[in-house]
């Protein structure tokens, strides 16, 4: 985390928008689809033709209310408002959206550091079509004529607008990854950013601590957790170099450039534009019933801060290189093949070790594996039946064809010797090495290495090491 | 309330005008301001009331919760409106240039 | 002459045929048409096929529907697929929309045959459809003056006999007014009774389509072909259509009739003549008057004034050149919309557009739109203290009879005044249909209003029918 100087503290709020997984538009029955060609899913609705009128998409309703909720929201009766403005991807020169009357309200998101930061709306509204620019090396700026695919125009999105509590960029990059997670697990959001169907603008200002608000800067195209990240400490260090040159900082919303890394004015906020909201009057008033809003909070999901507490309290002391392995195991969605592993006797930490980095690479395949195998696995490495590369190469195999543990480790030559085959081999190297047995019988403890190197020439390998000791000193 | 009763100046129908996308000659912009002003003259016998009390009505029966299911419909055919486009390339829709990004 | 109904009667019963009746519609047509400007577009062709394929299933004797082979005359700003529609503007001109308005569904379903578009005000603004940017339409009655508006194209069709029927619509008075000036019956529907879906929005919480005929029955025979819930509008009422037709002879024994004083007031004399004597053909018919004051209504100008144009101003807003319609171009795309809207757009939509933006902006939203919004309130709530009392209100519908055109175009308050009987129902969203009786200056029909409690145009048509007996059509 970038250290500010000088008794400087930044002041961030997050806007994030989200694109709803709903089979159609909020407003219409079109395809709500990415990448498919342009214009092809659209209607007199969405396109804003003179007579058309919109009519509200249930499931998008449905799926608000889950976020509000797992984000600790009032779920209150809503309106929605007509936001007035001439922009080409804006099929009606008006785009619904809620205003004073926002669906849910009032919540919270608690951090994995402990830290919360307030949500104060997550609203409804619809999306707008695509421009690509013609001319100009494809930006606005410079280009000589633009084209406008309507196909997005009229997704659901739910913006979600946190309370200024965030204060540094890392705050804020935990903020977006642990929101991206409770969208994906609502199942409301595929939660990708590279697809543009999470969106993230950041409003930052600076102060000295226990000074008011700063005039702030609103920052776009944050295309991901990176991006964010740094795009937030670059603008907090540009206000604050501003600030202490004399400077005053302009409000105005600016562009990150990922590549040069810095952030340009886009347009200055002189006059604020004036929106004009009004209720919409093609559509009625929203107050979802309580009996609907007591099923959907029934059948929500577990969040990724419940899912991974769950998780860490199989482990006794997690140490933080685990708590890492837990992260990756949530975010994989393997809990529960975690939990099963650990039911059926498989040991904690062990098994979140192995999920988090031998599992990661192919999570689908790891869902179909017998638990029993598994488990069976985690103790052959345990035992030392198993080394560490052993058992994750049997693992390995498991994952692609299932099969069992032991005939596994058999086939491939892992099998244990039995302790009686061990001990004749020992017996044969001690007799056939007296002179260093006897300094070993002694004391040198260095001379275990010796005779273990021997054994695993003898065997070629399959010997366990710590079996090989246990017999030695079963000897001295 | 002397918002509502000041007369209607000719800068701001001016400032209405941009945002309503209009052009308008000073002749226009004059006449505007006239009959406008008149309009809103009339506007303030309403505004004389304390209507304090009571609430701006939405639907006139109290229609709430009016939704549709979640199913795909057919889109319309893209020849169909593009064909009457003012300038269409590619299946997309020309404009000129834009200035600016969206508000 | 037919009435829509005994047309329908006819082509069913093999007494007439579809293509006889379209045929006789177009030679109406083509007598007045250049005179009186009628109808922006003639879809003679559609038509003359649509008349064939119902003649055929006829033939078949398969059942066509309670409107069969009926002509019908479609107010221009009704979506119809691949018809022109201009909302009389220039902005739209040469536009055809690639889908149908529900109402034209439910026409076509019904075996009714939509002869053409009809001239309006442009975008609907306008109380004479002077607004048209295609010139204005002449009233069949007297050439030299205007039929009212803004739906004067879809009166005119039908008193001049080119249709027995035509839709029209309705924000503040536009259905009724003409129909007052033009000497024939017209409704304003519920709001909500209706699917707006198709029709090209004015003042969205204000619009309804609605019928123009020769006859109350026929009024009452087309509206339940239109009513009706459609999941296309989340305004429309959750219910099926009401039954109108068999209620028409109903009558009005044992009714309240409340005679409103703020919706006569200030009229001619001749007006007045007529609303009275229409209290007293009810009163002969078995109702009781009860004369009533309603201060509140006395408001509705001005919230109306404020309302419509604020929602029309937003509602208009997609007319910028990018996606249909007519496109002047710019150096960028700003300036493209700016011109294309001066050019496309009349003064009077021009003006209202700019009255609606201000109402809405920033600083002033709460005396003015806000303030509307409540005294809206006021209206329904009057309304409602008055139905407690009575079952319907007896009133005119407009101050005169038609005048002559250039009158009124020179001060729009002096047009919008027009409407000051028509304006509160639209508010309140209730029902309201207006019906000749008597006759004023120059001989010039005079129509009078009856208003109704939501979902009540059973009641109000029956009301009619009985005035209808009175003025002397049986």
């Amino acid at each position: 985390m970038t250290q500010l100087p000088n008794g400087w503290e930044m002041v961030v709020g997050l806007e994030v928008h989200t694109e709803l997984l709903t089979k159609s538009k909020l407003f219409c029955g079109c395809e709500n689809h990415f990448g498919n060609e342009p214009n092809s899913n659209v209607c007199p609705v969405c396109l804003g033709l003179p007579g058309s009128l919109p009519v509200l998409n249930e499931h998008a309703v449905e799926l608000a209310m889950r976020i509000g909720m797992a984000l600790h929201c009032t779920i209150a009766p809503s309106t929605f408002h007509r936001k007035n403005y001439f922009y080409p991807d804006q099929s009606k020169d008006y785009q619904i959206s809620q205003y004073d009357l926002p669906i849910n309200a009032n919540g919270y998101l608690d951090l994995p550091d402990g830290s919360r930061v307030g949500i104060e709306r997550a609203h409804m509204e619809e999306d707008t079509g695509k421009t690509t620019h013609v001319g100009g090396s494809g930006r606005l700026a410079g280009a000589d004529r633009s084209l406008v695919d309507y196909n997005r125009c009229g997704v659901p999105l739910v913006e979600i607008v946190s309370a200024p509590d965030i204060r540094s960029s890392a705050q804020a990059r935990d903020y977006a990854a642990e929101l991206r997670g409770i969208l994906i697990a609502t199942g409301a959001s595929d939660g990708r950013m590279e697809e543009g169907s999470m969106r993230i603008d950041a409003n930052v200002s600076v102060r000295k601590a226990g000074e008011p608000f700063g005039t702030r800067c609103e920052i776009k195209n944050l295309n991901s957790l990176r991006s964010l990240q740094r795009a937030i400490d670059y603008e907090a260090l540009r206000q604050i170099e501003l600030l202490e040159e004399g400077g005053t900082v302009r409000q105005e919303t600016r562009h990150w450039d990922e590549v040069m890394g810095e952030t340009s004015t886009l347009r200055v906020k002189e006059d604020a534009e004036d929106y004009r909201y009004f209720r919409d009057p093609d559509l009625v008033d929203l107050a979802p019933s309580q009996a609907w809003q007591d099923a959907v909070r029934a059948a929500l999901p577990a969040m990724p801060a419940e899912r991974r507490a769950a998780v860490v309290a199989t482990l006794t002391t997690p140490t933080s290189a685990q708590l890492d392995a837990v992260e990756v195991v949530i975010d994989l969605g393997l809990e529960r093949f975690v939990h099963a592993v650990v039911a059926a006797g498989g040991d904690a930490a062990l098994a979140i070790s192995r999920v988090a980095n031998e599992l990661a690479a192919n999570p689908e395949q790891a869902t179909s594996l017998d638990v029993a195998s598994f488990v069976t696995t985690l103790s052959m490495e345990l035992s030392g039946a198993l080394s560490a590369t052993q058992a994750k190469d049997v693992l390995a195999t498991l994952l692609a064809n299932g099969g069992d543990p032991e005939a596994i480790a058999k086939a491939k030559g892992y099998e244990q010797m039995s302790t009686d085959s061990l001990g004749a081999i020992v017996d044969e190297l001690i007799a056939a090495n007296p002179d260093e047995w006897g300094r070993y019988k002694g004391g040198d403890d260095k001379l275990a290495g010796f005779f273990t190197g021997l054994v695993m020439k003898a065997t070629k390998g399959q010997a366990n090491g710590k079996a090989v000791v246990a017999e030695l000193q079963q000897r001295r | 309330m002397s918002e509502s009763s000041s007369p209607l100046r000719r800068d701001d129908v001016a400032k209405v005008a941009r945002l309503a996308r209009l052009t308008l000659s000073d002749a226009e912009l004059d006449l505007f301001t006239t009959q406008l002003s008149q309009v809103l003259e009339h506007a303030n016998d309403m505004n004389a009331l304390d209507l304090a009390d009571l609430e701006p009505t939405a639907h006139p029966f109290g229609l709430t919760n009016v939704f549709r299911d979640d199913v795909i419909r057919p889109s319309l055919e893209p020849e169909s409106f593009l064909s009457q486009a003012p300038d269409a390339e590619g299946g997309r829709f020309g404009v000129p240039r834009i200035l600016g990004e969206a508000p | 002459m037919k009435t829509a109904q005994q047309i329908a009667t006819a082509v069913t019963t093999g007494a007439s045929s579809a293509t006889a009746e379209v045929q006789a519609s177009l030679a109406a047509i083509a007598a007045r048409n250049d005179e009186l400007n009628v109808f922006l577009y003639v879809d003679g062709e559609r038509a003359t096929a649509a008349a064939a394929a119902i003649d055929e299933r006829i033939a078949r004797g398969e059942t066509v529907g309670p409107l069969a082979g009926v002509p019908i005359a479609i107010k221009d700003n009704l979506c119809q697929i691949d018809v022109p529609t201009t909302c009389s503007s220039k902005m739209l001109e040469g536009w055809r929309p690639p889908y149908n308005a529900t109402v034209i569904d439910r026409l076509v379903a019904a075996g009714a045959i939509p002869m053409g578009k009809t001239n309006l005000d442009e975008f609907a603004m306008g109380s004479s459809t002077e607004n048209s940017a295609f010139g204005p339409t002449r009233n069949p009655l007297d050439p030299a003056r205007v039929p009212g508006g803004s739906s004067g194209g879809s009166a005119a069709a039908v008193a001049a006999d080119m249709t027995t029927i035509s839709l029209g619509s309705d924000t503040g008075g536009s259905i009724r007014q003409p129909a007052a000036l033009c000497g024939i019956v017209g409704v304003k529907p519920t709001y909500g009774l209706v699917s707006r879906y198709g029709l090209i929005a004015f003042a969205s919480s204000l619009d309804q389509i609605g019928p123009f005929s020769k006859t109350v029955t026929d009024s009452a025979l087309l509206l339940e072909v239109l009513a009706g819930y459609d999941p296309m509008d989340s305004t429309s009422l959750n219910e099926p259509a009401p039954s109108l037709v068999a209620h028409v002879n109903d009558g009005v024994a044992g009714k309240r009739v409340g005679l409103v004083k703020e919706l006569y007031e200030g009229s001619d004399p001749e007006v007045l003549a007529s609303v009275a004597k229409a209290a007293d053909a009810l009163r002969e018919a078995g109702a009781e008057i009860v004369e009533l004051s309603i201060p509140e209504l006395s408001l509705g100008l001005s919230a109306y004034y404020l309302i419509a144009p604020a929602e029309a101003s937003s509602n208009l807003a997609r007319y910028d050149g990018v996606r249909f319609g007519n496109r002047v171009d710019g150096a960028d795309v700003t300036a493209m919309m700016e011109a294309t809207r001066t050019m496309g757009f009349g003064a009077e939509v021009k003006r209202r557009i700019m009255l609606g933006t201000y109402a809405l902006s920033a600083g002033y939203f709460d005396a003015y739109y806000g303030q509307a919004l409540k005294v809206r309130t006021l209206t329904i709530n009057a309304f409602a203290k008055a139905y407690a009392q009575v079952d319907f209100l007896l009133g005119a519908t407009t101050p005169g009879v038609a005048f002559e055109f250039g009158t009124k175009t020179k001060d729009p308050m002096a047009m919008y005044l027009n409407d000051v009987f028509t304006i509160p129902t639209n508010l309140a969203g209730d029902p309201a249909l207006s019906v000749p009786f008597g006759t004023g200056e120059a001989d010039l029909p005079i129509g009078v209003q009856l208003l109704g409690p939501g979902r009540s145009e059973a009641t109000l048509l029956a009301a009619a029918r009985v005035l209808e007996i009175a003025d002397g059509r049986p």
